[in-house]
This record gives C-alpha cells, structure tokens and sequence, in this order.
C-alpha cells in the first residue's frame, strides 16, 4: 500500500485522525473539532449584536479559523499532489442503491448526478445542498459539536452529552438515507 | 520557587501550527473518503463497514492518546495546562434534538463540517453552496438561541 497512491483503509486512516485529538491538545489545549469554527466565522463577519456572536473570537477562535482553512488547503493538496484521491469504489450494495436513486456514475467523491450547479436549480438537488447544509450548521450549533467534537474527541473523552449526540446523528442520518433520500429520488 | 524558564508557542506562530494540522487532516479525510457522499450513504445503509472501521478506530486512537495526556499532566506548547472540560449535560434537549438535525443534514449533503470545507477545497465548488448554507444555519441558532430548549 502506498499512501500516496491508493486511498487508505479504515485501519490506517482510523488511528491517523483519532492522532488530531492529542496533537491539537498538545499544542495548545485545544480540543479537536470543527464546528466551532462556523460560529467563529459568523462572530468574525456578521455578529450583528446577537449575543451568541459576541465575544473575543480572536483569541478564542483563531485557531479553529486556521484550522478550517487548513482542512480547505489539504483537500486541495490532495488533489494536487495524492493520485489515489478521489476514486472511491463503495460495494456493490451501495452501488446498486445508488443506481436506484439514478446516480448510475459512482465516480470522484460526489454524485454529479445529485448535488452540482445544475442541480442546485432543481427543488431536489437545492433541498440536498442548501437544507442539507443548514440542518448541518444549526444541527451542529445546537447540538455544540459534530462529528470531530461530539462523535470522535467527546466519545473518545467518554462524555455522555457526545454519546447522547453521536447516537441523534445516527438517527438524523438513518432518517435521511432510508426515508428522506429514497423520497426525493422517486424511489 | 525553581521555575525552569520554559519554552512557550506565541500565538501567531501556533496559528501557523493549526495550518499545518489542519491542511494534515485535510488530506485525511480525502484519502480516506471520509468526505465522500458515497461513503457516507454507504455507512447509513449498512453496506460496508469502512466508515464504522474509521470512526471506531479513531476513537480508540484518541482515548488511548487522552488517558496518556492525563495521565502525564503536562503543558501545552501553548502554554496552558493540558485538560479536556467535562460537557454540561443540562436536560440534555441540546445533544439529542441538535444532533437529529444535524444528522439530518449529514445525511442529505453527505459531509459533515470538515468535509465540506475539504471538498470545497479539492475542486467541488458546488460544495460551497452547503458551506455558506451551514454557516447560514449557525447564524440563524444564535440568533434563536435564547428561544430554543437546551
């Protein structure tokens, strides 16, 4: 296997990203997560007198800022310099699902299918891209965390709010990709 | 008191620190598909264990790196005392209404945060679109904030 060349399997990319919780303690008691960081942007562009949004998001949340756009910069490294990235190959099962949603070009990282320009004018693909998006960010905000927070650092920390969390992920998730979804594609 | 003079990270240069961690977990969650709207749907029909392997295994990465942190006692190149502030349970309405919608949304989009801003990042421009929208719905909570059961 090669790093470079091939995507990684779950059990070289598992202990990889579980290594973020430590490394970001270790720097500067930060606990990993990214959510965070979508509050620090609205508090740093358009607080507009909401509580909420006032506080010194500076010395609170620069980090988490450059730490976002560092994730931005890395799928673009990866693009530029991985050649294995990008060319997922899911199993036949979930081929054959997609393929009864109409996406019959399991290619790159998303159905073009589904979610591109063209089909943001369509009330399906503007549900998945722009609902799909806003339940992630008010989701995440009110649930004060995602899946880094909540599923990965706070599971890891054993925190009964993150375990309370993860498993109302599972459920939303479960909800969309059994009954939300299937709806939507005319299944 | 004998206090070593001790080296500590100013907070421009860690920020560059955070770059550098962020761009690494960048390219991790492209390669290893996290960020993918197939793996993801994968993942919630049960039709392969690759994202169960991810998530379970990076969890026991972390705690195993945790209970040496604790263990250790040790300062941060920051400057600060290691320690990972327990979460505020409350009625617990926050964790599970929160993360419904939250899953929800994952569901849908298929990326959670961190993808969104890697997928944005390795060419899907479309992926801009829940990016803003997902910030869109942060600013719409706070503004609801004081209205809403936590």
């Amino acid at each position: 296997m090669n790093l470079l060349n091939d995507p990684w399997p779950w059990y070289v990319a598992g202990p990889i990203i579980g290594l973020f919780v430590p490394a970001l303690l270790i720097v500067g008691n930060r606990l990993f997560g990214v959510s965070s960081s979508l509050r620090h942007v609205c508090a740093a562009t358009v607080p507009r007198g909401v509580e909420f949004f006032r506080y010194e998001w500076w010395r609170i949340g620069a980090w988490n800022i450059t730490f976002l756009a560092g994730i931005f910069i890395g799928g673009w490294v990866a693009a530029q310099a991985f050649p294995g990235a990008g060319h997922v190959v899911v199993s036949d099962a979930a081929r054959a699902t997609f393929a009864g949603y109409g996406v019959t070009e399991v290619t790159g990282l998303i159905p073009a299918q589904l979610l591109s320009w063209e089909t943001l004018a369509t009330w399906r693909g503007a549900l998945m891209l722009i609902g799909g998006g806003f339940l992630v960010g008010f989701g995440a905000s009110w649930a004060g965390g995602c899946t880094s927070g909540h599923a990965i650092a706070g599971l890891a920390d054993r925190q009964l709010p993150s375990l309370i969390a993860t498993l109302g992920f599972f459920a939303g998730g479960l909800v969309s990709a059994w009954i939300v979804l299937p709806w939507f594609v005319g299944v | 008191m004998n206090e070593t003079k001790r080296f500590t990270l100013p907070f421009r240069a860690a920020l560059v620190v955070y770059l550098a961690i962020g761009v690494l977990f960048g390219i991790a969650l492209t390669m290893s598909e996290a960020l993918s709207w197939y793996r993801i749907q994968e993942m919630f029909r049960f039709q392969s264990m690759h994202m169960y392997g991810i998530i379970g295994s990076a969890v026991a990465t972390a705690a195993l790196g945790l209970a040496v942190l604790k263990r250790a006692g040790l300062r941060s190149l920051e400057g600060s005392e290691i320690s990972v502030p327990p979460k505020v349970l409350g009625r617990g309405t926050r964790y599970w209404a929160g993360g419904i919608l939250f899953g929800l949304g994952w569901g849908l989009v298929g990326a959670c945060p961190g993808p969104l801003a890697a997928l944005v990042g390795f060419g899907h421009t479309i992926i801009l679109v829940p990016f803003v929208a997902a910030l869109s719905g942060t600013w719409l909570y706070g503004r609801l904030r004081s209205s809403l059961p936590h």
